[in-house]
């Protein structure tokens, strides 16, 4: 499973690209290959503010339907309208093209508490 | 840990994703995906272990009149070979499950019922043997057989280069004993399934699973097999609109009420459940049905998921529902009273809080063609 060093990362398998004010989150590779072919993604309006934690889409495989958390506080400034006609996107590509949508960044500190990397990496072998 | 079959290893080695399914561990899908393993089953073939499936074997002079005592469906037409789907009820009308009914030689019958239900199928038979029937025998044979599932427009042709046996000569629901596949005696083969496509159900002995399983995957290799999971199982058989039990099927529902009239014969003199089901019947039909509906919005209807009128009403449940891989279509199952029955009427489903407008469809959403 790959996992870019430039991300940060949540314990619910979400990753953050922070990339000045905003950055935008997508779910990781081990998530997507866990849930499998991804049929449908439920996007928010944009102009929501989400809380850390905070379920604000859904992603829905042939088989299962899973939320998709927050990794940070902050305003919904965009979201990828790909995934309404090309949910695979975030099966092929969950670090680029299937990015879920972008938030404006509320707390610095918020971002520099989420996993790195390395950290997440480890959860995986921890085998979650 | 769950229960294994004969091909557990088999799965690991092909890169399946194991879930516990009925105390099972099974695979629920492999590196291909559900959807690749759908389409293979629809285009192609695929290869499923069901070898968690329950066997029970009846034997004795009388066993052809028990069955029928047990399922709605009409078993003394069956001739020799000859293979029928039922619903088994309670006294209630409830369903016990549902099975397929294996007429062989004489004086023996072969009951194959769902895996999650085995335990409870096994108990209930026995119990109506003792108060019925108790000149059968009746034996579970579930850890005696291995089965698998070969399906998809090109199972006959894969199936035909491993026997001298022309599988022209079993037709749709009709079983063959004894024949050889691969070199090693199969216990039965039937052309039967559980995906809507022709295929066929292959019983062998649990030490030659693993040598017939690599033989039609090898000899399905050049017409593009793949091995498919619980996933593509579920998805096909769901396009089909073949019931599953728990969901379509349970003892709080009558056979009726989920649909399956014709494989009920209110004409027969007696079966368990019998009297509910003719009541029912005689009284205007169920007034609960099990209909399919599609969404008219983006969304998908879950298991579980209330169903509404337009109106926001509660008035049902849906059994099952996904996004049809063959179709595209958004499609579900689900009870409603008998008033919103009728193919056309507006109903809602209600996703996560949000009313989606949808409307009743014609069962089965998918036929394969040529049938």
């Amino acid at each position: 499973m790959k996992t870019p060093s430039e991300l940060r990362y949540t314990e619910d398998h979400e990753w953050l690209r922070p990339e000045g004010k905003s950055g935008r989150v997508g779910i990781t590779d081990f998530a997507q290959d866990q849930l499998g072919d991804v049929v449908f993604v439920e996007l928010p309006e944009v102009g929501r503010a989400v809380k850390q934690g905070e379920a604000f889409g859904v992603v829905e495989s042939v088989k299962s339907v899973s939320d998709v958390f927050a990794p940070i506080t902050g305003k919904v400034v965009a979201v990828n309208q790909a995934l309404v006609d090309s949910p695979e996107l975030v099966n092929q590509d969950p670090y680029g093209q299937g990015w879920i949508v972008e938030i404006e960044i509320a707390n610095d500190g918020e971002v520099q508490a989420l996993l790195d990397a390395q950290a997440y990496g480890a959860l995986q072998e921890g085998g979650h | 840990m769950g229960k294994r079959t004969p091909l557990y290893e088999e799965h690991l080695a092909l890169g399946g994703r194991m879930v516990d399914f009925g105390g099972w561990d099974m695979p629920v899908q492999y590196p291909a995906g559900i959807l690749a393993e759908h389409e293979a089953v629809r285009q192609r073939a695929g290869l499923f272990d069901v070898s968690h499936m329950g066997e029970i074997d009846l034997h004795g002079e009388r066993v052809l009149q028990f069955a029928d005592e047990l399922v709605t469906n009409d078993c003394q037409k069956l001739a020799e070979n000859q293979v029928l789907y039922s619903p088994m009820c309670y006294e209630h009308g409830g369903v016990v499950d549902d099975l397929l009914v294996y007429r062989l030689e004489p004086g023996h019958v072969l009951l194959v019922v769902n895996a999650s239900n085995t335990d409870k199928d096994v108990a209930w038979v026995m119990e109506q043997r003792q108060r019925l029937y108790p000149d059968v025998q009746a034996e579970d044979i579930s850890a005696k057989t291995a089965e698998m599932a070969l399906q998809g427009p090109k199972a006959q042709e894969i199936l035909q280069s491993l026997t001298s046996f022309d599988l022209n000569r079993i037709a749709f629901f009709w079983v063959q004993p004894d024949i050889e596949i691969a070199g090693r005696k199969a216990l039965w083969v039937s052309r039967t399934g559980y995906t809507g496509e022709d295929g066929f159900e292959i019983y062998v002995r649990p030490e030659d699973a693993v040598h017939v399983w690599r033989e039609i995957l090898r000899a399905g290799e050049p017409y593009g097999i793949l091995p498919c999971g619980l996933g593509a199982r579920d998805s096909l058989r769901f396009e089909a609109c073949l019931p599953l039990y728990g969901q379509e099927l349970d003892q709080d529902h009558t056979p009726l009420q989920s649909g399956l009239k014709y494989w009920v014969r209110l004409e027969k003199e007696h079966f368990i459940g019998l009297g509910p089901l003719k009541e029912e019947q005689e009284s205007g039909g169920p007034k609960r049905r099990l209909v399919g509906f599609k969404l008219a919005e983006r969304g998908i209807a879950r298991h579980g998921y209330p169903i509404t009128s337009p109106s926001g009403e509660e008035i049902g449940v849906v059994t099952s529902g996904m996004l049809s891989p063959t179709l595209g279509e958004a499609i579900g199952l689900g009870f409603v009273p008998a008033e919103y029955a009728q193919v056309g009427t507006r109903i809602a489903v209600s996703v996560r809080g949000r009313a989606i407008p949808a409307e009743v469809i014609k069962r089965p959403f998918y036929r394969r063609s040529g049938k």
